[in-house]
């Protein structure tokens, strides 16, 4: 028996109550700045940044690169400007787990984003966020203008000589910005392709000076790690190897799709089972997306995986951004994957042909596929586009655009064959 | 009809004045723009340009690549409809079938009157209340075509207020 929905450790998600923000008064109550004033009293940036390390904390945006490490490769001590770059750009479908925390609790990726400019010596962070959550960026607004009031931020922080400013970009939508190297083109004003990496972000970002860009949840978790240590927060984690809790966001065709703090490793039946109240309708469980549109699917063979990196990995999906949408019996996986590939090709920025051409030419063999015109010729060409998309592109978004069609091809290669068999979608009533 | 008040072209051209890349200012300039004219027309990118001291072709290769910066003239309201995948498991499809049925306009098409635009978008970050769509910068969701027609009412009711 698993622990009900209440028994969860909760961190980032403490202060959280439906319909509420939590504003700089609320925080302190609950040991809000607490981790700022021992970071800039107690703490020298290097051992900020060490502590990440020890903590093992994992990027949340879904590449999941260790945080301690890339800021490992940050020159914190080179003299010069150097900026830090937060990216809530979160627009990756059944992604929404941002949004839930910056609408409860902004003040925590404020205090983190300073705490974490100071280990890395930025005197400047940017939070990108995206069009569609006005809401944040409105939280943030007043959480900056509150934090500045506190001392907490601009001029000398607590008497260290540090000075940090934090701006609020707004931007205007478009999936590609979530790449860091187009949302830094977003940022300085130029069109937003990505860049050519190397020199990666470190060595050559914003304004062509070292950057680091994390997500959102990764520098909201900072403060926490800082109050009780990098050992405490691996305990959190249900995996020995995994750290921290994870917010996840359940969303399709579960009883309860809402976002939830839930411990690192947890099982994908328990999430299912227990968080998500089991499928609507007491149907069956088909299939999920673990951690947003580019994770391969798992089916019910792949229930009892620890939501962890490396056990996803295993099983030939991702954690990605633990936004796990579930599709249950009745879902045609053919038009689920079109759906997704549609997403992707029209968020494509065009730079390369394998994302700009590519794209499009799966979603038009997926809809031959599903209209049931398609012959088995058809079947061979998608995996072919599989193999030529996959690794070719210029950046990472047609790469995770394969992930639902790796998924198709691994797993539901009888269901794909029934299209043609039966010249007719085998799952949508007749 | 005027692009953007003299206040506010001030305001971004002594900000431009005195910043190190007001190129930044872009996104911001062409949104202010688009918030008091509705849309950004030519005008609107050369004076975006003007103010910002950079070249109009670079505010227009940023203005048509974002596809929340209108280049054409819109309603009053856009009602962007999310089409992607969690909506599309809770019956976003319908739903974009019911707004245009009760509409009476096909996506990217206005209103006769004026005030709504109906566009498709890719996911809002509302996938635990999905089917959703945002008019505005206001999101909404769980959709049913009941809770469609509250909210229209609603909204024009803003509009002709």
């Amino acid at each position: 028996m698993s622990p009900r929905i209440s028994e969860y450790p909760q961190v980032l998600f403490k202060n959280r109550v439906p319909g509420e923000t939590v504003l700089i008064d609320g925080y302190r109550t609950t040991g809000g700045y607490t981790a700022l004033e021992k970071a800039f009293k107690e703490l020298d940036p290097a051992t900020i940044r060490d502590q990440a390390k020890r903590a093992n904390l994992r990027g949340r945006g879904g590449a999941g690169f260790p945080t301690g490490i890339k800021w490992s490769f940050f020159p914190a001590d080179q003299p010069g400007k150097k900026y830090l770059v937060c990216n809530c750009d979160e627009m990756e479908p059944g992604t929404y787990k941002d949004r839930e925390l910056l609408r409860a609790d902004p003040h925590q990726l404020i205090e983190g984003v300073i705490i974490s400019a100071f280990a890395l010596q930025t005197p400047v962070a940017y939070i990108f966020i995206r069009y569609a959550f006005e809401d944040c960026a409105a939280n943030l607004d007043r959480a900056v203008a509150e934090a500045t009031a506190a001392g907490y931020l601009g001029k000398n922080i607590l008497g260290s000589g540090f000075d940090c400013e934090i701006h609020v970009h707004r931007s205007a939508g478009r999936y590609i910005l979530g790449e860091e190297t187009a949302l830094l083109n977003g940022l300085e004003g130029k069109r937003p392709n990505p860049r050519s990496k190397p020199p990666f972000p470190a060595v050559r970002g914003l304004f062509g000076q070292p950057t680091t860009v994390n997500n959102v949840e990764t520098l909201a978790n900072v403060p926490h790690i800082i109050n009780h240590g990098a050992e405490w927060y691996k305990g959190l984690a249900r995996t020995l190897e995994g750290a921290g809790t994870k917010l996840f966001g359940l969303s399709g065709h579960l009883e309860r799709t809402a976002c939830f703090e839930l411990p690192v490793g947890i099982p994908l039946r328990e999430v299912v089972e227990e968080v998500g109240g089991g499928v609507r309708g007491g149907r069956t469980f088909k299939a999920c997306l673990p951690g947003g549109a580019s994770t391969p699917y798992l089916t019910a063979a792949q229930l009892d995986t620890p939501l962890d990196f490396e056990p996803l990995e295993a099983v030939g999906s991702r954690f990605g951004t633990a936004g796990v949408t579930v599709f249950d019996d009745t879902t045609c996986m053919v038009a689920a994957t079109l759906n997704l590939i549609r997403f992707f090709a029209r968020e494509s920025c065009g730079w390369c042909t394998p994302c700009r051409d590519g794209l499009p030419v799966v979603a038009w063999l997926l809809n031959k596929i599903e209209s049931g015109k398609a012959t088995f010729d058809d079947i061979d060409m998608l995996k072919d586009q599989f193999r030529n998309i996959s690794g070719r592109s210029f950046c990472a978004l047609a790469e995770g655009a394969m992930g639902p069609v790796a998924g198709l091809l691994n797993h539901f290669e009888q269901e794909l064959a029934d299209h043609v068999i039966k010249g007719r979608c085998p799952l949508k009533k007749k | 009809m005027e692009l953007l008040p003299e206040n506010q072209q001030e305001f971004f051209r002594s900000k431009a004045a005195a910043i190190a890349h007001p190129r930044e200012l872009v996104i911001d300039a062409l949104r202010a723009v688009q918030s008091h004219h509705g849309w950004v027309p030519d005008e609107g990118v050369t004076l975006v340009a003007a103010l910002l001291g950079i070249l109009p072709i670079e505010v227009e290769e940023v203005a048509t690549f974002y596809d929340k910066i209108f280049r054409r003239p819109v309603g009053k309201r856009v009602i962007h409809v999310c089409d992607s995948i969690c909506c599309w498991t809770r019956e976003g499809e319908a739903i974009f079938a019911y707004l245009q049925e009760k509409l009476g306009i096909a996506p990217g098409e206005t209103t006769a009157d004026g005030v709504f635009t109906l566009l498709p978008t890719c996911c809002l970050g509302a996938c635990g209340d999905a089917p959703a769509m945002m008019i505005g910068l206001t999101t909404y969701g769980p959709l049913t075509p009941q809770r469609v027609d509250e909210i229209l009412a609603q909204v024009r009711a803003e509009v002709s207020a």
